[in-house]
């Protein structure tokens, strides 16, 4: 037991991880964080003192047989059944009061929709033509509400960035949303924290938190539309993009890839990761996903393409090309 | 029928051997449906599913040691955690629970044999029947993989390929329709064949709490059997209970689960709960402090239980209202336990014990209970606040608290009550030096495996992984976790040991070796197969602590053949004689052929037509009215 506590405080000392419920750096997270170790105090000091007394009555040998004893003991019983009676009832309310806070209530937050995927998030900003359409990653501007909006294509996922929020579900045929407010500019790690099959385990969403005028550059620049290549190498490799079977799942916006079944490419190369989360965004990864995709992510919906080495390499650069 | 110590003779009891032994023989051993020989095989069965339950624990533990692991495959490993839960609720946790109610509560109880031994026979080759089912499919790669609570759509006809929830949802049926089977034998039996004089306020918590549980299993399980029934018309003739697409609802499920799921664990703990407050006062060498409130904490947490179901779905986006009030009723069942585990604190603290009373094996099971079961308690007050619900949900924290839970709160003092009746099952003590080693190598291995859980949990670690990441920082915790499932894993090694030692050379236990009160004391160990050669009469809730010399008893009774007598159901006054069914072979064929019939429906509707006719014909067997003896 005792180890175990130790075990526990231990790695709390450096608590910065990418992933945490302990390094709180949202509004609704910050007010999850009091509301835990308010009840993390309130319930360990229960748990110690029942096993002193515990540890109290199991050495203690001298009883009286007088039935006074009886009575007091039975009226300590009735005094800490009601104490604990108090006791739920107060965090009760303490949670009740936080329940408020588990959504912020913004008058104009910015609305980003996710959709979960067997195994991987479209992101979608609403906006004029269908709004701004990525994969597998979420920026939002630092001090402003965003409300989440999530829903389902497949089966149940959950959304879950525990750095700056709780999880909610998403559900087919369900629409939930979740109000958080971003605090700290930083890089925040989601996890689909509801069992989806068979890569539940790798699918991962990055959500990172920007300065605004920052956020506003980023926003203009996914905005955009990449431009045919120059470089004949890059050209032959969006051209692969089309004619291979990539268009078929894929789409990428000015080129005839459309199809609505994996990510959006658009600007696949300013995303931090590749398939949810699971590789860093590099040319060698791309290469090694495209290569062999059920290696890496076995079960995951796309199929190996048969490439020639140069057209592996060219395509491989054009993909990495977008920026 | 009079109340006065005329023991039988020789000759007499010589006649109930005859009358209540089973027939020798492989045919007689299918056929008996002695309660004790039931119960041995459910409790043995049970054990042999821990096991391979725990077996698959390590496998996922071994795979978790290290980050980004390929030592299993994700498949198996989904293959292995629904495995691993489902056997562990459903094949171990319930039916253990109700197999030591079979064996014990007649003795405790003074009745010779079970209410409806047929179907308490028929009910122990079913759930033989599911488990088979279970671990076999995992055999042949064709495990369900979709959780031990099988939500859809990923459960459902559209992405659960195979026949693998199918598999899960069948099995769901056999050990519901054992477990229901056991509970309504308990309940008449606790109601109506307790032995004269054991009026409602005599009776041991260990009964009561089996009553309770009995009941709760009454009402809980038919949900997840209509709603399992429900998944598969939807995967196997395309009815759309759950598909949103046609008008169904995927949270349907999720109510019908949780609405058995939550009291399920109920089901769990309050047998334990009747364990600890009947061994308790055997150690403590006094009555259990506050029987009155103890039976209104058992009885308040049986009907509370039917009312925590929503705080598993917390995060699925139902009305913040209404969730709160789930919030409050799953925080108000910290009441009645917090009032259970004080009554028997004030028990240890108003004890006379005899030196060496309170650090036998069983009592460091239930010191091991206090410790860890209650900081489950108080981690299950948190995951019942629902803003901390949203962070703790589906993350390994849960994980932490349920194991907590359900090990410190219902598998310690199972242990413990091993230590403490084996002699009543077997005539033979377990080792008390092993013993001790037993229990700190499960207490400590426990706690070391699943404490750091939580943290693991609050630092981002989703359940239900195959693996994550090396950059997630959590490699160290999950390699220390997996080398401290191995301490735990010894310590079951070693209690297999003990049993396997102390069976052929445990020491002679004779009829009462810990000096308890309750009636199964009163005969020898391991009973005869009538239990007692004459029925003992009660006068209080210890009566073999009443220090008025041998137990008066009841005469009257047919000693030529199988006979109990009913008595009322508040004051348990003698009402009647009651034949009690013969040996009969018919309970295994009926299970056979129900067997057949649910695993033929997982392929093809056609089977439920069909294997109804050997199962009608079985039962027809079965229920065939004989006259009864006297009437010849």
């Amino acid at each position: 037991m005792r180890a175990g506590v130790a075990l526990l405080l231990l790695p709390l000392a450096g608590c910065t991880g990418a992933q945490s419920a302990l390094d709180p750096q949202g509004s609704v997270a910050q007010r999850l964080g009091a509301l835990f170790w308010l009840f993390v105090a309130v319930l360990g000091l229960i748990w110690l003192a029942v096993l002193l007394v515990l540890a109290v009555a199991l050495r203690r040998r001298a009883v009286s047989a007088a039935p006074s004893g009886e009575r007091r003991a039975g009226r300590v019983v009735t005094a800490a059944t009601l104490a604990t009676a108090l006791v739920v009832a107060g965090l009760t309310l303490a949670s009740y009061r936080a329940t408020h806070g588990l959504s912020d209530d913004a008058a104009a937050p910015l609305v980003v929709q996710l959709r979960g995927y067997q195994w991987w998030w479209q992101v979608t900003y609403p906006g004029p033509g269908g709004g701004l359409v990525t994969a597998n990653e979420i920026r939002l501007p630092a001090g402003r509400a965003a409300r989440i909006e999530l829903s389902a294509a497949d089966v149940i996922h959950s959304f879950w960035v525990p750095n700056l929020a709780g999880k909610q579900d998403m559900i087919p045929g369900r629409d939930n949303a979740l109000t958080l407010t971003p605090l700290t500019p930083g890089r925040y790690r989601a996890q689909c924290a509801e069992f989806c099959g068979l890569q539940h385990a790798h699918m991962a969403l990055m959500v990172v938190v920007e300065p605004p005028e920052d956020f506003a550059a980023w926003m203009a620049a996914q905005r955009a539309t990449p431009a045919a290549p120059a470089d004949p190498e890059l050209a032959w490799g969006r051209r692969l993009l089309e004619e291979k079977a990539c268009g078929a799942c894929h789409a990428l916006r000015g080129s005839r890839a459309a199809g609505q079944l994996g990510p959006d490419l658009t600007h696949l190369a300013s995303r931090d990761t590749l398939a949810a989360g699971m590789l860093p965004m590099t040319p060698g990864s791309i290469a090694a996903w495209i290569a062999d995709p059920q290696q890496i992510k076995p079960g995951n919906a796309m199929p190996r393409v048969e490439l020639a080495p140069d057209e592996l390499r060219a395509l491989t650069a054009y993909l990495a090309s977008l920026r | 029928m009079s109340a006065q110590p005329a023991l039988p003779t020789a000759a007499e009891e010589a006649a109930l051997a005859r009358a209540w032994s089973r027939r020798p023989g492989f045919w007689g051993a299918l056929a008996a449906v002695d309660h004790k020989v039931i119960g041995r095989r459910y409790i043995a069965t049970a054990f042999v599913f821990l096991l391979l339950g725990g077996l698959a624990a390590l496998a996922m533990r071994w795979q978790l040691a290290t980050p980004e692991a390929r030592w299993l495959t994700p498949d198996l490993y989904n293959q292995l955690f629904t495995t691993h839960g489902t056997s562990m609720m459903f094949l171990f946790a319930v039916p253990v629970m109700e197999a030591m109610g079979v064996y014990l509560l007649p003795l405790m109880l003074g009745t010779r044999n079970i209410a409806f031994p047929r179907l308490n026979a028929f009910s122990y080759w079913i759930y033989l029947a599911g488990g088979l089912l279970l671990w076999g499919s995992l055999l042949i790669d064709m495990a369900p993989d979709v959780g031990w609570f099988a939500y859809v759509p990923l459960a459902g006809p559209q992405y659960g390929a195979g026949k693998r929830a199918d598999i899960w949802a069948q099995m769901v049926t056999f050990t519901e329709l054992a477990a229901l089977a056991v509970a309504i034998s308990i309940v008449a039996t606790v109601f109506k064949q307790r032995a004269p004089g054991m009026a409602l306020d005599r009776m041991p918590l260990f009964a009561w709490a089996m009553l309770v549980t009995a009941f709760a299993i009454i009402l809980a399980m038919p949900a997840v059997m209509i709603g399992s029934t429900a998944m598969i018309l939807d995967r196997l003739v395309g009815t759309h209970f759950y598909n949103p697409a046609e008008g169904g609802d995927v949270l349907l499920w999720q109510h019908l689960f949780w609405f058995f799921g939550h009291p399920e664990v109920y089901i769990i703990f309050l047998p334990a709960v009747g364990m600890i407050s009947t061994m308790l006062p055997t150690f403590c060498r006094r009555p259990v402090f506050g029987y009155l409130p103890l039976v209104l904490a058992l009885v308040g947490t049986g009907i509370l239980a039917f009312g925590l179901w929503v705080h598993h779905m917390f995060t699925t986006g139902l009305p913040r209202l209404g969730e709160s009030f789930f919030t409050a009723s799953s925080m108000a069942i910290a009441v009645p336990s917090g009032l259970q585990i004080f009554c028997w604190l004030a028990t240890l603290w108003r004890a006379e014990p005899r030196p060496g009373d309170l650090t036998r094996t069983p009592m460091l099971f239930i010191i091991g209970f206090f410790a860890t079961f209650i900081l489950g308690g108080m981690t299950g007050v948190m995951v019942a606040a629902v803003p901390l619900d949203t962070q703790l949900h589906d993350s390994y924290f849960v994980v932490a608290h349920f194991h907590y839970v359900l090990v410190g709160g219902a598998v310690f003092p199972l242990i413990g009550a091993l230590y403490y009746w084996f002699p009543k099952f077997t005539g033979r003590r377990l080792s008390e030096a092993r013993g001790r080693w037993v229990a700190g190598l499960l207490i400590l291995g426990f706690n070391l495996t699943f404490f750091p859980m939580h943290w693991l949990g609050l630092a981002g670690m989703p359940r239900r992984v195959y693996t994550y990441p090396p950059e997630m920082g959590w490699a160290g915790v999950n390699l220390f976790v997996s080398a401290s499932a191995l301490l735990l894993a010894a310590g079951f090694l070693l209690l297999l040991v003990d049993v396997a030692l102390s069976l052929r050379r445990g020491a002679p236990a004779g009829d009462n070796p810990w000096d308890a009160g309750t009636l199964e004391w009163a005969t020898s160990s391991p009973p005869p197969p009538y239990n007692f050669a004459a029925l003992p009469v009660v006068r209080t809730a210890a009566p073999l602590w009443d220090g008025n010399g041998p137990l008066p008893v009841a005469t009257g009774l047919a000693t030529d053949r199988r006979e109990v007598l009913l008595t009322t159901v508040l004051a348990a006054s003698p009402e009647t004689r009651e034949p009690s069914p013969e040996d009969s072979i018919w309970p295994f064929w009926a299970a056979l052929a129900t067997t057949a019939l649910l695993i033929g429906s997982i392929f093809t509707p056609w089977a439920v037509v069909w294997g109804a006719i050997p199962t009608t014909a079985a039962l027809v067997a079965w229920f065939w009215p004989k006259t009864a003896e006297e009437d010849r």
